[in-house]
């Protein structure tokens, strides 16, 4: 397939692979902050492939494992509404917030719907008047223009029945909470394909300038990846922090600015809290004024009591990078796909979900 | 929830257009790009929405540039 295979080129890949191993000498931790990112990593076995002075860790890039237990919850007190429809996106539907997942109200009867575009819940909202339809809204940078667009649209046409209940985050804030840390050391960062494609390059200038942290905005397949790293490991190596794209075909510097302001038409920026992080300081998104009669936090009373996670689970180490999924003893005895514990299990873009699938078997 | 892989454009109408890769045909908005859209390009698309025209030149560069200098590399 066009734009696929190419840069899945077993040849082109064994020789970035070889390059990488010539030149890399010093110790380099680099973070992916992207959920499909991790996927592709261990999917393709590119952890096997590196020299041992390269260590990848994965941050906090998985959209569904980042929401907050009590965004969770809050989606649950919602679908127990009467009258209210609940839709969201498919990876939300097991995680586990305090009590219960979407998708074990669904089953005891509440309606929850999957959608897979925020138009689809529009849609679901014209044809039920009578029904107050509620968007659980998740995701980075990418998702959130989708969704600042589907609110937009349901205001132009007076869709009164429908909210928006946003736990958008912001990456770049997340990015320097982990810098700041004690506890993470990362070298450099492999930043999000599709992310950049919205925000551009310079949200990652101060992790650049200020951090001395090298950024290269990266592809999803093999080639890209590697090819990534190697550009990582040369800034390294020579003592330079630069933001460089190796992801050109998708991604330009600017980002892309149609869907920048329509995300700042539709939404404030405000403080959110994020799982493993803790509530980080404008890395979130709240509707904005003009467009209240649509946010389901003033329309709805979402009072929920104090969040309960599973004790033991350390979901908010490994979303920090300062620990893996092996270092957590309930990873693969109790803690499985099947029977999930924390959300890093739950998503199929979570690190533990991929070292469940992928690692040392 | 990310479609990592670009998919090619057979048909536009107004503001949707449908796009195809191997057997999948989705419906996508155009909504979030600027300029237009052509039968035979390459979209990426999150949550239903094309947010980005795949440039075929920097793909292309990419590629090559990456061959050069790893062949120079690599044997240099
Ligand atoms: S293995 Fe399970 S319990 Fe352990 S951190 Fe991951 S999700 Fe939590």
């Amino acid at each position: 397939m066009k734009y696929q295979d190419e840069y899945r080129d077993p040849e082109l890949a064994g020789r970035i692979i070889r390059a990488i191993g010539e030149r890399s000498r010093t110790a380099a931790r680099l973070m992916e902050i992207c959920g499909t990112h991790t996927m592709a990593i261990f999917r393709a076995g590119i952890r096997s492939v590196l020299p041992e002075t390269i260590t990848l860790i994965s941050g906090p890039g998985c959209p569904v494992c980042v929401t907050a237990a009590e965004d969770i919850d809050r989606a649950v007190a919602l679908c127990r509404q009467p009258g209210v429809i609940v839709a969201t996106f498919g990876d939300l539907m097991r995680v586990p917030g305090s009590e219960s997942s979407l998708n074990r109200e669904k089953a005891r009867g509440a309606d929850v719907r999957v959608v897979y575009a925020g138009f689809d819940a529009l849609e679901i909202a014209r044809q039920n008047p009578q029904r107050r339809v509620v968007m659980v809204g998740i995701g980075f940078e990418t998702t959130a223009p989708t969704i600042a667009a589907t609110v937009r649209q349901a205001n132009r046409e007076g869709l009164q029945n429908f909210f928006l209940l946003s736990a958008h985050k912001l990456l770049p804030p997340a990015m320097e909470v982990l810098l700041a840390a004690e506890d993470v050391h990362i070298d450099g960062f492999l930043c999000p394909g599709h992310v950049t494609t919205i925000i551009g390059i310079e949200p990652y200038r101060k992790v650049a300038q200020q951090y001395g942290k090298p950024c290269v905005v990266s592809g999803f397949e093999p080639v890209d990846i590697l090819q990534s790293i190697y550009m990582l490991i040369s800034q390294v190596e020579s003592g330079e922090s630069e933001v460089e794209i190796q992801y050109s075909r998708a991604v330009n510097s600017e980002g892309n600015e149609r869907a920048r302001k329509l995300m700042a038409e539709v939404f404030d920026t405000v403080d959110a809290s994020w799982r493993g992080l803790g509530s980080i300081p404008g890395s979130g998104l709240r509707l904005k004024r003009d467009f209240r009669e649509h946010d389901a936090e003033l329309h709805f009373d979402l009072e929920v009591p104090t969040v309960r996670q599973h004790p033991g689970c350390r979901c908010g180490e490994v979303l920090r990078g300062s620990c893996t999924p092996v270092d957590c003893p309930l990873f693969r005895s109790s803690c499985t796909p099947s029977n999930p514990y924390g959300p890093c299990m739950v998503s199929s873009e979570g690190t533990c979900a991929a070292y469940y699938q992928y690692h040392g078997v | 929830m990310c479609l990592a892989i670009p998919m090619e454009v057979v048909e536009v109408e107004q503001n949707m257009a449908t796009v195809e890769m191997g057997d999948v045909r989705r419906q996508v908005c155009l909504d979030l790009l600027d300029g237009t859209v052509e039968v035979g390009d390459y979209l990426i698309i999150h949550a239903g929405y094309a947010i980005h025209l795949v440039d075929p030149e920097e793909a292309r560069k990419t590629l090559s540039y990456f061959k050069e200098i790893f062949d120079y590399e690599v044997s240099g």
